[in-house]
């Protein structure tokens, strides 16, 4: 069993609680205009427009699929701005058990693991493979276990991680199906099946919702998004973070960031709908 | 004592008694003349200047060489040490019994018992001029609180807390709270984030079982407002010195009831800069010629403090058995270890550097295992606060020092990530008995998120870091080398600064930049103080 491995960082302060060891995997069934992180989309079509940008002897084509050499990558980046598709040629196939070696050193200074994207849940297996060898390892045993999604999962899925996964973090792009669609090119109908399915089960850390001026930010829908996931937990976690062109694609890299006092405004909104932990950010 | 010194006087000069060479008229003329020093400032300047005077004690011509290149560091303490450089006085002892020095009875409540300490502060020597130490003040004031609540402990503690401030500003000036939890501890963190002062230092002492994860997390919040606390890690400090020590000034862990009779370091980047050779011919013979002239240097101060200046003879703190001979050690610092390893690397044709190469990590370990080795094999006289040997200390820094880095730290701007960072410094903490500093930053997401900092505070000590201090670029604060300047008061300086080692962070500043590098760590700086 082996995993896509976009990268690693072996200490995040911003991937749940507490010091988090952050593992990105490669592909998503999502395609959202304002992706922080679009290189991490798809997977490398091997069409080798990177190879030629690259200033080191670091890419090649070897058997018509482009390799990447590590040792003697400067990490400038050239080739993921070359990439016309979405992707990385900087992707390591791992087994869980190489991925947890990455992760033993580091151990003592965590409170848990993060599997982030891409869409982690896309390679659901690897996940297990990985979140149980965490588990049987008595160095990383007191890890918690996390999942950073989209929510655009369903239920097998979901299910073959129950039992190995402590908590997930579902973003949810807007309430409204319509925006949702207009944002992601995909209906929110799972997402919101999503989060109801974890929070029953206790495994929803919480919901994030990313806004963006003019695109999900009516106050209105707002304060709906806001009562219906009070409804699904009177006590849900709910992080609000403001849209930040900072490494967007071209189409969303002129929108709009919201102020702090628009932020507010949000905040304001959710609370009027019930919730009442929530981060601003 | 007759000086004999042969140029013309100027109309400063007492007439034939005393002749000034340019230089020290230029010294003198400054201190007369800069109206930007505070009056104790300046007493304190003239101070230095008269002592030094005197000549220095006897050093060999090899030693002497050395010292006037810098090779080898007496901190500018003065030629006379006339007093130790760090003392720590037992205030446990002293509250107890009272002094009949100060003719103060021992206190009966939590008013007389800030007031007996700080009549206490105004007559602590130390090479500052200021106490370093004020004590583990949570374990102190706790007995004269019982039964009041935090909110009572903040009302009563902050006109004393406020005053230590203003009548101690020195930022080498030090308490140290913990490893247990108490109301008290609580309220002085308290009295932290409210009243943002420069003074006092702070460095909580944690110890894995006793120190609760709630408190790190309150300390880690007080860090985020005013860049304090230091976390230190008590089950490796208290190996080496039992449970009577504290961190005082910059990191100097030392004995409670004694302290460091003086601090002299070695520039390893010189000792390289100085060596001809490959790197054993380095460990064989120029390493251990430069960290003998070091011992010298060391030994010959001792003796002029212990057997001359009489300090220990008279001062009332021995009298009292506040201080004692014998709680004594020395500080032998070492500085510039990564322009050593990467002048030592680069010899020998190779490109790594400390910090991001596992050789060159491996070489600066090396280093400093055996510097740690001679210095426990070298005696050194009135030292049996430490088995009669001096201890290792990981200099960092005073302002005169340009291109050079501090102690044994990554130098500014090749720090690797925060994981990498720990690895490569963490095993040099295991021998520098007497302190060791590596400064780390935190973005602004770490406010958010203060149980990830307390993972990594934890993790470090797991890997046996000895001291554990960040910072955060938000807050008006800046860590100059163990001790902290005013974003503020730095732009400030022109018109005077009412804390002294201000001016020392400033000089540091002009030099390394430090306040543009706002989002990095800063190199240090000391000179008259600190160490």
């Amino acid at each position: 069993m082996r995993g896509l491995v976009s990268g690693t960082i072996p200490f995040s302060m911003v991937d749940g609680p507490g010091n988090r060891f952050t593992v990105f995997l490669q592909g998503c069934n999502m395609d959202c205009l304002a992706c922080h992180n679009p290189y991490t989309i798809r997977v490398c079509d091997d069409c080798a427009a990177c190879v030629d940008v690259c200033p080191t002897p670091s890419l090649q084509v070897v058997n018509g699929a482009v390799r990447w050499n590590a040792a003697t990558c400067i990490g400038c980046d050239d080739c993921i701005a070359a990439c016309p598709s979405s992707s990385t040629p900087k992707t390591r196939s791992m087994t869980p058990e190489a991925l947890l070696e990455e992760v033993r050193p580091v151990a003592p200074f965590l409170s848990g693991v993060t599997v982030s994207g891409g869409e982690a849940t896309q390679q659901a297996e690897f996940v297990q493979g990985f979140f149980t060898a965490l588990a049987a390892e008595p160095a990383t045993r007191h890890l918690t276990r996390f999942v950073d999604s989209n929510g655009l999962v369903d239920e097998a899925t979901w299910a073959q991680l129950d039992g190995v996964m402590d908590g997930a973090m579902i973003d949810l792009k807007a309430f409204d199906d319509e925006t949702h669609q207009a944002l992601t090119g995909t209906s929110n109908v799972s997402v919101l099946a999503s989060i109801e399915r974890l929070a029953q089960r206790g495994t929803l850390h919480e919901v994030r919702l990313l806004m963006i001026p003019g695109r999900n930010d009516d106050l209105e829908d707002l304060e709906r998004t806001g009562a219906w996931l009070h409804a699904v937990d009177p006590s849900m976690r709910v992080k609000v973070m403001g849209f930040r062109c900072h490494g967007v694609r071209e189409a969303a890299s002129t929108w709009t960031e919201p102020t702090r006092e628009r932020l507010e405004a949000y905040g304001r909104a959710l609370r009027a709908g019930g919730l009442t932990d929530l981060v601003l950010i | 004592m007759v000086l004999e010194l042969d140029r013309e006087p100027s109309s400063i000069e007492a007439a034939g008694s005393l002749t000034l060479e340019p230089t020290q008229r230029q010294e003198l003329d400054r201190i007369l003349l800069d109206g930007t020093l505070s009056y104790r400032q300046r007493v304190q300047q003239l101070a230095i200047f008269a002592e030094n005077l005197a000549p220095m004690p006897p050093l060999s011509d090899a030693a002497r060489e050395a010292l006037d290149a810098r090779v080898i560091c007496d901190m500018f303490e003065g030629h006379a040490p006339y007093r130790p450089r760090y003392t720590l006085p037992d205030y446990a002892k002293a509250l107890e019994q009272g002094s009949a020095y100060l003719e103060l009875p021992a206190p009966q409540d939590l008013q007389e018992a800030t007031w007996f300490l700080a009549s206490m502060y105004a007559n602590v020597p130390s090479i500052t001029g200021y106490p370093v130490y004020l004590g583990d003040l949570d374990a102190l004031l706790a007995p004269f609180a019982e039964g009041m609540t935090q909110e009572e402990i903040v009302t009563a503690l902050r006109p004393f807390w406020r005053a230590l401030d203003r009548m101690l500003p020195d930022a080498f000036t030090h308490t140290n709270l913990g490893p247990a939890d108490s109301p008290m501890l609580r309220a002085i963190l308290q009295l932290e984030r409210e009243l943002l002062q420069v003074v006092p230092n702070i460095s909580l002492k944690v110890e894995p079982g006793v120190t609760p994860d709630a408190l790190i997390r309150d300390a880690v919040g007080t860090v985020f407002a005013c860049a304090k606390p230091h976390f230190i890690n008590q089950p490796v400090m208290t190996a080496d010195h039992g449970e009577q020590y504290a961190a005082v000034s910059c990191y100097n862990a030392l004995k409670i009831g004694g302290g460091s009779h003086t601090l002299v370091r070695v520039n390893y980047m010189e000792v390289a800069l100085r060596h001809e050779g490959d790197t054993e011919t380095f460990f064989a013979t120029t390493l251990p010629h430069y960290l003998e002239l070091t011992a010298e240097l060391m030994e010959t101060r001792i003796r002029h403090l212990v057997e001359r200046s009489g300090f220990y003879d008279h001062h009332w703190l021995v009298e009292e058995d506040l201080l004692r001979l014998d709680r004594f050690s020395a500080m032998f610092g070492v500085f510039g270890l990564a322009d050593a390893v990467n002048l030592l690397m680069e010899r020998e044709g190779k490109s790594g550097r400390y910090g991001s190469d596992a050789e060159a990590d491996a070489l600066a370990h090396r280093i400093v295992r055996e510097t740690a080795a001679f210095v426990a094999e070298r005696p050194q006289p009135y030292c049996e606060g430490f088995g009669g040997r001096a201890m290792m200390h990981s200099q960092s820094g005073i302002d005169l020092d340009v291109d050079v880095t501090a102690g044994t730290r990554i130098p500014i701007g090749e720090e690797p990530d925060l994981f990498r960072h720990i690895q490569a410094v963490a095993p040099n903490h295991a021998v520098f008995a007497s302190g060791v500093s590596d400064i780390f930053h935190f973005d602004e997401t770490a406010r958010r998120n203060p149980d990830a900092v307390v993972d990594v505070i934890k993790g470090a000590m797991q890997q046996g870091m000895r001291d554990f201090t960040f910072n955060l670029d938000s807050n008006d604060f800046i860590r100059i080398t163990g001790y902290l300047v005013k974003k503020s008061d730095i732009a400030a300086i022109e018109e005077g600064a009412r804390h002294g080692s201000t001016y020392l962070g400033a000089g540091n500043e002009e030099q390394a930049h430090c306040t543009q590098r706002a989002t990095k760590r800063v190199v240090a700086a000391e000179r008259l103080a600190g160490g």
